[in-house]
């Protein structure tokens, strides 16, 4: 078997705050092949943005990758590397594309410069050759007279206009691995598809590695090969994606699976999960999702689940793996019952 | 923002700690000044024997050209310079709290005219109008002179408040008071003042350095606290002719301004601080690349 | 864009007007007048004021006397100096080089030296580089300038005499130097108030400068340029710096009146016969139309540099020029 692109094994990124240790990121191990899009879904703050930027070493003080945590890459421990080898894997062999195309790009450097810095700073290509190879890249992702384009400022672009630099820009060095930050959130409903679209249409045709963080389980099912839930700094299920939707385990993936609006689904009221995440500072022991679960019980508030294998690279961190009779026994959920008239 | 976190944060910096206590030092002997100043302030010891002497035992900080003794001045200037300070600061703070309330919370017409006010008084030079105006008058008193400093002070203040009311104005409970049929200055003083009071904080404990700042530049022209009344400035007024051969005169009063001045402005600073990164943290998930 | 200028000329306008009539109708309802002052003594019968003050015109209604002075100022003449018995215009022609010098040499410094400082804080912010160097700006700023001024004098001039204490140049031997000799003397004369003023206003140029900086180094953007593989300190020195650059020009406006302000200190303890010596002066002996213009002339300065550094932000912020 080949090795897998990116391993991430037992990663803790902590956030040492005034009110307290924050372990966003808790123990989170996963795995990214050559050639496949991996979703990870989970709500805001459950670590999922943290996880993608601790990969490129993008934590900055008061945050900390804990010591223990591994992300090997191409054969390389990336956490261990010297100052000047991980920015050679920046840009380079990882690129990152995030959330917020308004903000993703210096306001005071034309388009085209910002992308050309990618090149300059990872080849000797002159300025000439770079200012080439930064509307070639415009041409790629779509953008329509690139020569005009790149001589432009971020702010006469639109929204889905500037995400396409940000992807631009994310390719230049034809990564091996492409890091997505939920692309699209912060777009128009229409030019996400777009945007994803474009992205899987040049991963395909570059074969890039895509981790793809959303929040949204449509995007994970149109996009992504296998899906990685997460929840409170932890995994909480792995599956592929198909077998995530047929047979959800963990009662918050079967939650999220809920609170998705199907096409063609009954007009009924969406489904939510009661209850919010807990403080990072101040994750409960035991199951971390109990008090909003709807079949959680005495075990639950006692163990902390590990990983329970539950079928062909199918794992999932509720103990209904090895009690699955539990599951006839629903009841409403402890955050449910203390914040019932607010529901 | 969490207040306790940002308590938290104030008690253990030490620029605050030690601010305090300098603070509480100078305050104390401005109040107790008439039970530990070695002289009056005001007695011409012995002008032939004692004018313009160095620093000694019977003088720690010397004499000044009137053989007055510089330490007792220079306590009883205390009084002064602080009273000064703190006078125009607050008449200076509550003006300008009210003025970018106001222009904040009515909005429109009103808030356009008195923020082109406000931008019409940053943009001319304000200090050599407050010279011109306070030397040409000639002998002002203290409490005009307090007045005077006090009206040249409240722009920035009210720009901060102004900002900082548009945010709460529209705020749920602010919303929700008004729809409630609560009149709109109940509003205004129950809702939107204890919320912009934190900026206003910053903004006092920063212009307390300034006014000490401006009145001792005043005095040193001659044109603040007149003669025979200490205040740091005139003090240093009275040794600026022969800056030469009486430096204590000069040095002492001045690192007794610049102690001051840097123990508000460090205390200012924290606060600053202490606000800001309070709000910085707690979005710490989001923007993990913040230092 | 051309809507935009013109926009902010009429307003520079109207601050100037506003100004100069403020302080016309200030220093005319004082009490006191330049013909007392002038003309003291029990010698001098009230009548013979009188003259004099008709010949001024000083006795005419204040309106009257406002319009007039406007009129001759619109065409260059901004009246006779009382105190120092020639023509404003020589007085201000004189003087205001002096400051000018004076002032941009401390600007070019300060600027240079703030900046410089900000950046080298901002690229570890908290870290003990920041602390320390904020740690000094904080004390910087907190001096009172003419305090500064006078330590700087006692020092440099007085403890270790190694400038001199004040004034343009020598007044003894000047004259009988030789041209090298002179620019020497004059540079020498410089050193002082230049340090004083550059120390002054580079603590708030480097806080202004640094906050800057930190701020925008908290941005997404800056994110994206690690990302893309530039080091911390390339990132801040070539997206975050030049970013942080535009607040710069903004402060330079915010500056030059508090220069202008320092500059009166600086002027005062050095002896500079600048325009802040001069108006103190003028000040204490009531010579309106020295005050009058003085203040017109600061006035106008502060307001056309507020104005130029508008108009170099809009030329160098992409989202103000295209837009």
């Amino acid at each position: 078997m080949t090795p897998p692109l990116l391993e991430i094994d037992n990663l803790r990124t902590w956030f040492y705050t005034d009110s307290g240790v924050a372990r966003s990121v808790d123990g989170v191990s996963m795995r990214v092949d050559a050639g496949e899009t991996l979703g990870v879904v989970g709500e805001s703050g459950c670590g999922k943005s943290v996880t993608a930027l601790s990969i490129l070493r993008l934590i900055r003080a008061p945050g900390r990758i804990e010591p223990g945590s591994a992300i090997r890459f191409e054969g390389k421990d990336l956490l261990t590397l010297a100052e000047a080898d991980i920015r050679h894997v920046r840009g380079n062999r990882i690129a990152m594309v995030f959330q917020e195309p308004m903000t993703a790009l210096n306001p005071v450097f034309t388009v085209g410069d910002q992308i050309a810095e990618v090149a300059r700073i990872h080849t000797d290509m002159s300025r000439k050759e770079a200012a080439a190879k930064a509307v070639e890249m415009l041409r790629l992702v779509g953008i329509p007279d690139p020569e005009r384009r790149a001589t432009e400022y971020p702010h006469q672009l639109s929204g889905g206009m500037r995400q396409r630099i940000v992807i631009a820009m994310a390719l230049v060095m034809n990564p091996a691995l492409l890091i997505a930050d939920e692309p699209t959130t912060a777009l128009d409903v229409t030019i996400q598809a777009q945007i994803l679209e474009l992205l899987a249409d040049l991963t395909r045709r570059l074969g890039t590695s895509i981790l793809l963080i959303t929040h949204d389980l449509g995007v994970v099912a149109e996009n992504c090969t296998r899906v990685i839930v997460m929840y409170a700094g932890e995994v909480v299920e792995e599956a592929t994606t198909s077998d995530l939707f047929r047979h959800a385990h963990h009662p918050y993936t079967e939650g999220l699976l809920g609170a998705m609006p199907r096409v063609g689904g009954h007009a009924e009221r969406l489904a939510t999960i009661p209850g919010t995440v807990p403080a990072p500072t101040n994750w409960p022991a035991g199951c971390r999702f109990r008090e909003r679960c709807e079949y959680a019980w005495e075990r639950c508030e006692q163990e902390h689940p590990p990983l329970y294998q539950i079928g062909e690279g199918h794992v999932s961190r509720c103990h209904l793996a090895v009690e699955p009779e539990r599951r006839a026994n629903r009841h409403v959920p402890i955050a449910a019952q203390v914040g019932a008239g607010a529901a | 923002m969490d207040g306790a976190s940002v308590r938290r944060r104030l008690v253990r910096d030490t620029r605050v700690r030690i601010a305090l206590v300098v603070l509480a030092v100078i305050a104390l002997s401005a109040i107790l000044a008439p039970h530990i100043a070695p002289y009056d302030p005001k007695q011409q010891l012995d002008i032939t024997h004692l004018n313009g002497q160095p620093p000694s035992l019977a003088h720690p900080f010397g004499t000044d050209p009137f053989s007055r003794d510089v330490l007792s001045r220079l306590i009883f200037g205390t009084r002064v310079s602080l009273a000064i300070a703190l006078s125009a600061v607050a008449i200076a703070m509550t003006f300008g709290t009210l003025f970018g309330a106001i222009a904040g919370y009515v909005g429109g017409t009103v808030d356009a005219v008195l923020m082109r006010i406000v931008d019409a008084a940053f943009s001319i030079p304000t200090l050599l109008l407050l010279i011109v105006v306070i030397a040409l008058w000639g002998d002002i008193g203290i409490v005009s002179l307090t007045l005077l400093i006090a009206s040249i002070g409240w722009f920035t203040v009210s720009r901060l408040v102004r900002a900082e009311t548009l945010v709460v104005r529209n705020a749920d409970y602010v919303v929700a008071a008004r729809a409630l049929g609560m009149p709109g200055w109940r509003v205004l003083v129950r809702h939107v003042l204890p919320n912009v009071v934190a900026p206003a904080i910053i903004a006092s404990t920063l212009a307390v350095g300034n006014v000490i700042l401006l009145e001792a530049g005043l005095s040193f022209l001659g044109i603040g606290v007149r003669p025979p009344t200490p205040s740091w400035g005139s003090i240093i007024q009275d040794g600026s002719e022969r800056v030469s051969d009486l430096w204590w005169l000069t040095v002492f009063p001045g690192l007794a301004i610049l102690i001051t001045v840097f123990a508000c402005n460090a205390l200012g600073d924290a606060l600053r601080d202490a606000l800001d990164s309070g709000q910085l943290l707690s979005s710490f998930d989001d923007a993990p690349l913040s230092s | 864009m051309r809507r935009y200028l013109a926009g902010r000329l009429l307003q520079a306008l109207g601050v100037v007007v506003f100004v100069t009539t403020l302080t016309f109708v200030l220093i005319h309802l004082a009490p006191g007048d330049p013909i007392g002052q002038a003309l003291q003594g029990p010698n001098v019968t009230e009548a013979v004021r009188n003259e004099w003050r008709a010949a001024y015109g000083l006795d005419r209604p204040l309106p009257e006397q406002y319009l007039r002075w406007v009129a001759s100022a619109a065409r260059g003449q901004f009246g006779y100096s009382f105190s120092q018995h020639r023509p404003v215009r020589d007085v201000l022609a004189e003087s205001l080089p002096r400051t000018l010098l004076l002032s941009s040499i401390a600007i070019l410094f300060s600027f240079g030296l703030g900046i410089g400082v900000g950046l080298l804080q901002a690229e570890r912010p908290r870290g003990a580089r920041d602390r320390w160097l904020g740690r000094v700006l904080l004390l910087l700023y907190s001096v009172p300038d003419f305090w500064l001024a006078l330590m700087v004098l006692i020092l440099f001039a007085y403890r270790l005499p190694l400038f001199p204490a004040g004034g343009l140049h020598d007044s003894v031997t000047y004259a009988y130097m030789s041209p090298t000799g002179q620019l020497l003397d004059r540079i020498k004369h410089l050193v002082l108030p230049v340090l004083t003023l550059t120390m002054l206003s580079t603590a708030s140029i480097a806080r202004y400068q640094r906050s800057a900086l930190v701020a925008v180094l908290r941005t997404d953007w800056m994110r994206t340029a690690l990302a893309k593989g530039l080091s911390w300190r390339q990132a801040v020195r070539q997206h975050a710096f030049r970013n942080a650059l535009l607040p710069t020009i903004t402060l330079f406006s915010l500056t030059v009146p508090t220069f202008a302000a320092g500059a009166i200190f600086v002027e005062m303890v050095f002896s500079w016969p600048g325009m802040g010596f001069n108006t103190v002066h003028a000040i204490a002996a009531r010579d309106y139309p020295l005050v009058t213009s003085g203040v017109l002339v600061s006035s106008v300065i502060v307001v056309i540099t507020a104005l130029l550094a508008d108009i170099a932000v809009a030329a160098a912020d992409p989202r103000v020029r295209l837009s």
